[in-house]
């Protein structure tokens, strides 16, 4: 069956595609079928950025601007949506855009191949801060380029770059013509239900209905890792059910003591709203993937797949969520660590589909830390991961929830080092149980990214971290540590 | 060939030098092209910048497809050492689009790569001899039907003993090539005497490359069986005698074609000729243009690395740190053939010493035999090898000792005037790190640092931070003497505007806009006006690899020799027409001027055109005064050495082993910059790409001799949260003392070693930790490298 026209909106011009199958990336989409070779692969895989393009998505009355890697994303994908590349900033004249400019002027290229990728994670700054009239400083430069790799520069002239644009004269996209296209798109789009080879439903009924009608079909939510089965394993996809436009499934509400996350929730929104709530987290959630893929990928799709080295399971097995279930028979909840049940295996029924992550609120003497252990700090798989929340009353324990990953087939929740606190007092003694309890409660493997015995070291030690943590001593995590910091009296 | 004796010390005030080093790396003023100012000492912007910016730079799988172009993807060994019985490709043949496979009875000439050594199978044939090594070739219409059918392709394999490590391949004594030992002096008997002794080992691991652009060939077949190559390559000569080879053509029916490689740090110096032989071969079976792109995972796979090393060593000393005498020994990993690895080799043997006297000293050098990827040039091409090795020693004999690594350093310094000669019989003249570690020591704040450092470690339980400066002595030149050539070819139009092609090559190193300054200058016109063109072997040929840091000092000199004589003939041109000498006619923005007139630039070419005057030439250089014995290692083997200093510190977490960079100070000798910009950035670039080598970037091979780390995702190179926001780069004052073009020095490689400093103070705080003494931390210092030292 052959796939529905791709319609999206290009420099300004309605782009309209028809028979492109439903596995075909944006990439290839943009090299080999429209010959605009301005956005390069670097690695087919979303982990070094030369691919990045930005998006534009219609989001209550504005545009909203994401930067993403089109080598892991589908080509249907952007339907509806607005589409940059590197090739359509400069005017019409010739002039730059203030991202390439800036790197001009910066030295930001030297071999040039990753530069398309860095001038659009540029451009997406450009319209999420700078055009909103926020500064972009170093820190956040390096959070939202962490998902491009140049082997040249050493970054530094990139950063300045990155500072520099908002300096040159403003660029601003023309957001309202784009708006009044995609809504006239969009109009067009509502009057066709999903059909074909690719399937992308609106509402949640239409997206069982259809799981149940084609259970053959390869569901997505973002890509960014079922995309690699494409590139790197080279499988092919007849048919494809992109759950990413249900309405139902990118909410996230605030209900009950619970924080509700849809399953089509990006992740960048959902660890936005976990770190809402929880602002310890703001550097496990930057350290988690790149923006591109945080950009494209969701949380339901993480917690789908159940990589035991994906960093999200811990942090919610941790906080006792909830992940919610649905098919054609109704809904059911059960606690994650419940949902898995061998490699990359779960409950999910060839029917069902992850509509919802249950988080609860935080709890009143909750003590909560999430530590990720990989080779680089940015942008990394991690070869530990550990999130450890006790709630503590009077220094003792009512409740502690530790979630681990890359200690097991599966994400883990440690039974054993959680019984040993549940109902002690927290002391270094009670910590130095846990830490037995954990380095005994699992036999992690050997692999590149770490030894077994490093592993078993470091769940010990991470407790011991969590430990000082709690007690107010400072520089014991790197994460936090600066120079200047260390420098102060 | 003329050289420019002392021309460089008879420009002053080309940069804004003042009483010393500047910081030249905070942003600076762009400058708009065609200023009337000289082009050399510039920071021109890249002269692709532009083009890059906006998605408008062409590289080899951006060039419009020909039409009928075919796709090939290669079929690899899935066995590290086996007996090839047979390959079974009737499953992939019959897959969508699929044209053919391409096996080494395809080859119509040498089945043999095209090597110095001759020990390489252009595809593996009877035996497979590392996983990842390739068969064959599958042809189809696009490129993913071709790796989708690659992986359907059948290999039967009767697996035999692989070798995988290298301490094991030197105990079997599984040689590439024959140990090399260098050796001066009694060594054994210093050692015996000397007041001190240390013996230890130490493993350093190899690099991927990681350009970002992957490799990548496309083969057109012309007329009269003739062929033309675009290749991603740093060594177009080689692609097109390596082609010729295995078509068993001769050299003049290959062209072969490269504007720009995305990235290649000596990956792309043999490594790329692989890949045009391939894409040539399937070309030729298939009389279609054929394009091979390899997939990252196979780029990986496929090619070779950055030598892993092994060492031990036994070393005596003075209460002062001086060494007295040592013995080392070098395992170098050159995976299953030769490849540069000689070459290498002996670089590492040539920077053992860094900048370090060795008066009695013994190195034995082992190019051991594995049954991996054939490991290859990576930018410092076994020099960083070489000097890690010194620079571990001398950091444990200041720990031995209980004093401050700087003092045992420079206790150790080659002095200028006595112990002044390297252990390969060369005298070091231009020895100026003195000077410059003084300089460093007091802009970084050294000693202060070094105490506040201690003081807060003390306070410390988790967290320990470590302090260390190093030095850099870097020799330039081929160690292949016949290497240091160039040459180039400048044309002047009618209309003025000039193009230049040479035989180097751009990876973004800034070759080519340092060469476009060269010749802006000779002819006294401004930068707009001249254009570089594709390197291709059809208009210089016989040129060599743009490697060994030398671009600009052969290329950039055969640029100058070529202007300067269309330069000396327009001036003889005017000075006849205007009586006076040609020595009197001055060419300099845009325009020429006579004692007696002034004319525009094009105005004088547009006459001495309509004169009949030959308005292009060629130039050629050679690098004057090198020579050695290649069966010693003895001569003067470097034209002029390199120098540079950093001063890093870090901070380690000593329950995960997990670490940072906290601040770099960089002092670094280009000689006269003659691009400050492009300088600066190779100095940062080749720094934290040093800083992976030595801590996030771990290649990991499997009990199978497969390479597991093979994709970013698994391998990590450095990302923008590993550099620190205190990343200063300051520029050494004084130019070439040797006659080197502009005065420059050459800068691609020697900051690579800057980042051995970046080790050495994880080292110094592993030593806060364990509270002093020797530290055994092998390379990379990933979490788990860190928290083994910390407990070993």
């Amino acid at each position: 069956m052959d796939a529905k026209t791709i319609r999206f909106v290009r420099r300004g011009e309605l782009v309209s595609l028809a028979n492109v199958p439903p596995d075909r990336t944006l990439l290839e989409l943009l090299r080999e079928d429209l010959g605009c070779t301005g956005t390069k692969e670097g690695c087919g895989e979303g982990d070094c950025g030369a691919c990045t393009v930005v998006l534009g998505e219609p989001r209550g009355g504005a545009l909203e601007y994401k930067a993403i890697n089109s080598c892991v994303r589908l080509a249907h994908s952007i339907d509806g949506m607005a589409l940059w590349t590197v090739e359509d900033l400069a005017a019409a004249d010739g002039s730059l855009h203030p991202a390439q400019e800036a790197m001009v002027q910066c030295h930001g290229s030297q071999c040039g191949f990753c530069t398309p990728g860095f001038v659009m994670s540029l451009f997406g700054m450009y319209q999420n801060h700078v055009c909103r009239g926020a500064a972009i400083d170093r820190a956040l430069a390096q959070e939202e380029l962490s998902g491009n790799l140049c082997r040249c520069t050493g970054y530094r002239p990139i950063l300045d770059a990155a500072r520099r644009m908002g300096d040159l004269p403003r660029r601003p996209v023309d957001e309202a013509g784009v708006l009044a296209q995609l809504r006239a798109l969009e109009d067009k789009r509502a009057l066709v239900p999903a059909s074909g080879s690719y399937l992308d439903p609106r509402t949640l009924d239409e997206a069982v209905a259809l799981r149940a009608a084609n259970p053959q079909a390869q569901v997505v939510a973002g890509c960014t890792d079922a995309g690699l089965w494409i590139t790197k394993m080279h499988k092919r996809f007849p048919r494809v059910l992109d759950v990413t436009r249900v309405a139902e499934l990118r909410r996230v509400e605030a209900r009950d003591g619970e924080l509700v996350i849809g399953a089509a929730v990006t992740l960048t929104e959902a660890f936005a709203a976990l770190v809402a709530q929880r602002p310890q987290l703001k550097p496990f959630a930057s350290r988690f993937a790149g923006l591109p893929v945080r950009n494209s990928g969701t949380l339901g799709g993480n917690v789908a797949n159940g990589s035991p080295i994906g960093d999200s399971m811990p942090l919610l097995i941790a906080l006792g969520a909830r992940v919610v279930l649905v098919g054609p028979r109704g809904e059911r909840a059960l606690p994650l660590e419940d949902f898995y049940t061998g490699y990359r295996q779960n409950m999910l029924a060839p029917d069902e589909l992850v509509a919802r992550l249950e988080v609860p609120q935080p709890a009143p003497g909750e003590f909560l830390r999430a530590y990720k252990i990989s080779k680089r700090y940015d942008d990394d798989i991690s070869a530990v991961c550990l999130v450890l929340n006790l709630h503590l009353q009077g220094g003792v324990v009512q409740h502690a929830g530790i979630g681990a990953g890359g200690v097991a087939a599966t994400p883990v929740r440690a039974r054993q080092a959680e019984a040993a606190l549940t109902g002690q007092a927290w002391t270094a003694q009670a910590a130095q149980r846990a830490a037995d309890a954990l380095r005994a409660e699992f036999r992690p493997i050997s692999d590149m990214r770490a030894s077994a015995a490093y592993r078993a070291e470091v769940l010990g030690n991470l407790v011991q971290r969590f430990w000082l943590e709690s007690q107010g001593v400072r520089h014991v995590n790197l994460e936090d540590f600066r120079v200047a910091e260390a420098l102060a009296p | 060939m003329a050289g420019e004796p002392g021309r460089a010390a008879r420009q002053p005030g080309r940069l804004p030098r003042g009483g010393g080093a500047r910081a030249v790396n905070a942003p600076d003023k762009h400058l708009a092209q065609g200023a009337a100012v000289p082009a050399t000492g510039q920071p021109h912007v890249h002269e692709s910048a532009r083009a890059q910016v906006a998605g408008g730079a062409t590289y080899i799988d951006d060039i419009p497809e020909v039409k009928g172009t075919l796709h090939a993807a290669p079929i690899l060994s899935n066995v590290a050492h086996g007996h090839l019985r047979g390959v079974d490709a009737a499953a992939a043949l019959a897959m969508e689009g699929v044209r053919g496979v391409v096996l080494a009875q395809d080859i119509p000439g040498d089945p043999i790569l095209a090597t110095f050594v001759h020990d390489e199978p252009i595809f593996a044939r009877d035996k497979v001899e590392y996983v990842g090594q390739v068969v064959g070739l599958v042809v189809a219409e696009t490129v993913m039907q071709a790796r989708r059918a690659a992986r359907q392709v059948r290999l039967d394999i009767e697996p035999l003993p692989a070798v995988l490590d290298v301490r094991e391949a030197l105990a079997a004594q599984s040689f590439v090539l024959k140990p090399v030992t260098v050796r001066r002096g009694e060594p054994e008997q210093r050692i015996a005497a000397a007041a001190h002794r240390l013996s230890g080992s130490l493993d350093v691991g190899g690099q991927e490359h990681f350009y970002l652009e992957g490799q990548v060939g496309y083969a057109m077949p012309l007329e009269q069986d003739q062929w033309w190559i675009y290749s991603s390559t740093q060594h177009p000569g080689e692609v097109q005698h390596w082609v010729a080879h295995a078509l068993g053509l001769e050299n003049h029916d290959v062209r072969v074609e490269c504007r720009r490689m995305g990235g290649g740090f000596g990956g792309k110096e043999t490594q790329a000729g692989h890949i045009a032989v391939w894409a040539a071969l399937a070309a030729r079976k298939f009389r279609r243009p054929v394009k091979l792109r390899l997939d990252r995972d196979d780029d990986f796979m496929v090619t070779g690395k950055r030598h892993p090393f092994a060492y031990d060593y036994e070393v005596g000393f003075d209460g002062d740190g001086r060494v007295a005498g040592l013995r080392l020994t070098m395992a170098v990993n050159c995976g299953f053939s030769a490849d540069l690895s000689g070459p290498v080799a002996d670089r590492a043997v040539f920077h053992v010493d860094n900048a370090y006297f060795l008066g009695d000293v013994e190195i034995a050098s082992y190019r051991c035999r594995t049954n991996t990827q054939s490991h290859t040039a990576f930018r410092g091409f076994g020099g960083p090898q070489g000097m890690i090795v010194m620079e571990a020693i001398l950091g444990d004999i200041a720990r031995a000792l209980g004093k401050d690594a700087l003092d045992v350093r420079r206790a150790n310094l080659y002095g200028t005037t006595e112990r002044n000669v390297t252990h390969y019989d060369m005298t070091v003249e231009d020895n100026i790190l003195a000077p410059l570690i003084a300089r460093l020591e007091q802009s970084s704040a050294y000693r202060a640092r070094r105490a506040e450092i201690a003081a807060w470690n003390d306070g410390s339980p988790v967290i320990k931070r470590g302090l260390a400066l190093t030095p850099v002595k870097f020799g330039i030149s081929f160690t292949a003497t016949f290497f240091n050539q160039a040459g180039a070819l400048v044309h002047v139009y009618g209309d003025g505007s000039v193009q230049v092609n040479h035989g180097g090559t751009e990876m973004g190193q800034g070759l080519h806009t340092k060469i476009l300054q060269i010749v802006a200058d000779e002819l006294g016109v401004p930068f707009g006006r001249v254009r570089i063109s594709a390197t291709d072997t059809g208009k210089v040929p016989n040129a060599s690899a743009t490697a060994a840091s030398s671009g600009t000092d052969l290329n950039g000199r055969a640029a100058q020799f070529a202007a300067r004589q269309v330069r000396q003939r327009l001036a003889e041109y005017v000075a006849e027409k205007q009586n006076c000498r040609p020595e009197q006619v001055i060419f300099a923005h845009g325009q020429v001027s006579t004692p007696g007139a002034v004319m525009p630039w094009e105005q004088l070419v547009d006459d001495a055109y309509h004169s009949r005057v030959q308005l292009w030439s060629d130039g050629f250089y050679r690098t004057p005064k090198i020579h050695y014995d290649k069966h010693t290692l003895t001569g003067r083997p470097f034209y002029y050495f390199s120098y540079g200093a950093a001063c890093t510190e870090v901070a380690i977490d000593t329950l995960t082993g997990e670490n940072r960079v906290l601040k770099v100070d960089i002092l670094h000798d280009v000689g006269h910059s003659i691009n400050p910009a492009i300088d600066i950035g190779q100095i940062e670039g080749g720094f934290v790409q040093g800083m992976g080598w030595l801590t996030t970037e771990q290649l990991v091979w499997n009990g199978q001799g497969v390479l597991a780390t093979h994709a970013p995702s698994t391998y990590k190179i450095p990302a923008t949260g590993d550099v620190p926001a205190h990343f200063r780069v300051e520029l050494w004052p004084e130019a070439n003392p040797e006659d080197n073009v502009g005065g420059s020095k050459a800068v691609g490689e020697p900051p690579f070693m800057l980042a051995i400093s970046v080790w050495e103070a994880l080292r110094d705080a592993a030593a806060a930790a364990r509270g002093g003494g020797p530290v055994r931390m092998d390379a990379p210092a990933t979490a788990e490298n860190v928290l083994k030292a910390l407990r070993a």
